[in-house]
């Protein structure tokens, strides 16, 4: 816990990401922040810049090349494969811009998928929990639908339920609504924004909607691979 | 149900067209698998069980494995005086002392004897001949070492001991001959002797050359007919244990001297060409699984190319390399376990089926059926071979979608 009271849940010092080959790439440089608990924080930037390869990183879907991460206190860039994926599952929740929904199982089964992995509560609870959590998200009559049965923003709902079901420290959001339309966009906003503002979670999303950035506590712009500002949102 | 094993059969349940193509490869394979090895084995054991049945297990016959040494060699046997063009000393044919001989064999225990005296005769009637096989038997020990006796069709093998000018021959060769039963025969043998004998039996055993060429007479018969008092040429065994031959018949031989060969020594050739056979056999069916196999890593391969973003969820998610794995191997095992249980039900219906043929095959006078092998052992064979084929087909897929980094798809997708 800092001096202000806020509770770190994610520091990243000197982080750096190159990829090797004929022409080396580097797509994060020497990037340091941290984040704390009931944080809605925003990565914006240029295409390309690498604001979702900082989010990788972040999320532990990538490795980096250089520089040290901390993620609930625990270092977590010398774990092995099996730990990370571990931390990934009890700690992490992703939601993509496209829903990565399972396209062979339900709404629910999509949605119990890490609780199963988990294995830490018996089956009718994680159903239970399944279901509250979709009825929060105001997908309670959509329980046996396929994702193809359903609208874009339907699908991100399910994914971001999904994404909760294992009450993750963080939710890590690569352009939620970059694939939506301005009222799908919207609800999406607002129930991320309501994750932080009224569950006290942390949200961190990468955005190239305004809008959307917007609605968090604090921006971070990406150039070139760079931390160029992080600071509150202007109000 | 373990979560891979879900996802797995979600997987394979999505692509039920191709999931039961792959099944229908490995059932078919397995089924034909089964079924050419029961008629492989089929065949070998009742070829086997007719060598064992019909032929005696160990036959002493009147010659020696080895060329008898000279009296010169043995008085110098590091002598360098060579000496050429040595007759070796003439021998009366026959086992000299057969019942001596006889009488050691009768004390080996699960072993039964009996005498034959064989030659060349030949028989005349109406104006036909036919040179035979003659058999100088005993018809009470005959019956303990051959199944001469189950062969016979009309008369029995004790009609010789009653009728001492009797001859029993072969169905066919009395059909050939238009003789009957009853019907007396004219026998001449190499010794210029010649008799009337009087048909008192007739045998079937199938295989033509036996029934249109010998005939059983009384040992005492043939002795006078071959002017050999007192002699056998051979000396027949029957084994309660067959696959005990080649022992007993070297011990026999090591004791008495004349060559005394196992059933298996004389189907060596034959044997050998069964063990061929089989190798051969095994090869070509085991293909079928093989390329049944191919049909698996196929639609694994596929499933891994069209599953690579679930792939990538599922690792964001906290799955591990492992658990992607698992869940491919588990569709290799589900199709391997299935098309394998499919394959047995199929398996042995073909093998039902193929024992109700029969066939009629020129020369042989019974119809023939397919002599097919029940055995569980070659469905277990079948079944393991299936199911590793298929589990070693999807381990390649499954180890590419383990080793899938999920930034790889996620970037590409964005």
């Amino acid at each position: 816990m800092s001096s202000d009271g806020a509770v770190e849940v994610l520091r990243a010092e000197h982080v750096t990401r190159e990829l090797t080959g004929e022409v080396p790439v580097t797509l994060v440089k020497n990037a340091s922040l941290t984040i704390n608990r009931g944080e809605f924080v925003s990565i914006m930037g240029p295409s390309g810049s690498g604001k979702s390869s900082l989010l990788y990183l972040l999320g532990l879907l990538d490795m980096p090349t250089s520089g040290r991460i901390w993620l609930d206190g625990e270092e977590v860039t010398t774990l092995t494969e099996r730990q990370i994926a571990r931390i990934r599952l009890e700690k992490l929740g992703f939601v993509f811009q496209f829903h990565f929904l399972l396209v062979e199982f339900t709404v629910l089964d999509n949605v119990m998928l890490p609780m199963t992995k988990l294995g830490r509560l018996p089956e009718k609870q994680q159903r239970e929990r399944a279901e509250a959590l979709l009825a929060d998200l105001g997908m309670a009559d959509q329980l046996r639908k396929r994702p193809d049965q359903l609208s874009g923003g339907q699908r991100q709902r399910v994914a971001i339920a999904r994404a909760l079901a294992n009450d993750p420290l963080i939710i890590l959001a690569d352009e939620p609504t970059g694939n939506l339309d301005s009222k799908s966009s919207a609800n999406v906003r607002d129930i991320l924004s309501e994750l932080v503002h009224v569950r006290n979670k942390t949200v961190l999303a990468v955005t190239h909607d305004p809008e959307f950035a917007r609605a968090g506590d604090r921006q971070i712009h990406i150039v070139d691979g760079r931390i160029a500002t992080d600071g509150m949102r202007p109000d | 149900m373990p979560l891979t094993l879900k996802i797995a059969v979600t997987h394979l349940n999505s692509r039920r067209r191709q999931t039961l193509m792959s099944l229908l490869g490995v059932m078919l394979g397995v089924a034909f698998f089964m079924a050419v090895s029961s008629l492989m084995r089929g065949s070998e054991q009742d070829f086997i069980k007719r060598l064992v049945d019909s032929a005696p297990h160990i036959t002493v016959s009147d010659e020696f494995r080895d060329a008898p040494v000279q009296p010169a060699v043995k008085r110098f046997p590091d002598g360098a005086v060579a000496i050429s063009n040595v007759k070796p000393k003439t021998e009366v044919r026959g086992i000299r002392g057969y019942k001596q001989k006889m009488a050691y064999i009768e004390h080996i225990p699960g072993v039964r004897v009996a005498p034959v005296l064989s030659g060349q005769i030949i028989l005349t009637y109406a104006g036909k001949e036919q040179g035979v096989l003659m058999n100088g038997v005993v018809p009470e020990l005959m019956a303990g070492v051959s199944d001469i006796e189950e062969k016979i069709v009309a008369g029995n093998m004790q009609a010789l001991s009653s009728s001492p000018n009797g001859v029993i021959i072969g169905r066919a060769l009395a059909k050939k001959m238009n003789l009957e039963m009853g019907d007396n025969v004219t026998v001449s043998s190499p010794v210029g002797l010649v008799r009337t004998m009087k048909i008192v039996g007739l045998f079937e055993t199938g295989a033509t050359a036996i029934d249109e060429g010998q005939a059983y007479v009384l040992l005492k018969r043939a002795q006078v007919l071959l002017d050999r008092p007192d002699r056998a040429n051979m000396l027949v065994m029957q084994l309660d244990d067959p696959y005990a031959s080649r022992e007993v018949a070297a011990r026999i031989e090591k004791h008495i001297g004349y060559r005394s060969r196992s059933w298996q020594e004389a189907s060596e050739s034959l044997l050998s060409v069964l063990l061929v056979r089989n190798i051969i056999m095994y090869s070509v069916v085991s293909a079928i699984l093989v390329v049944a196999s191919f049909g698996i890593y196929n639609i694994i391969s596929t499933v891994v190319m069209e599953k690579r973003r679930d792939i990538a969820i599922l690792k964001s998610m906290g799955f591990t390399a492992r658990d992607v794995r698992h869940i491919f191997l588990w569709e290799g095992t589900i199709i391997g376990l299935m098309g394998s249980v499919g394959g047995l039900t199929l398996g042995y219906g073909l093998i039902w089926a193929l024992s109700t043929l029969r066939f009629q095959v020129p020369g042989v006078s019974v119809p023939i059926e397919m002599p097919v092998y029940w055995g569980l052992d070659q469905a277990l064979i079948a079944c393991a071979f299936a199911a590793l084929s298929a589990m070693g087909a999807a381990y390649f897929p499954a180890r590419k979608a383990g080793l899938v980094h999920p930034v790889d798809i996620l970037r590409g997708q964005a």
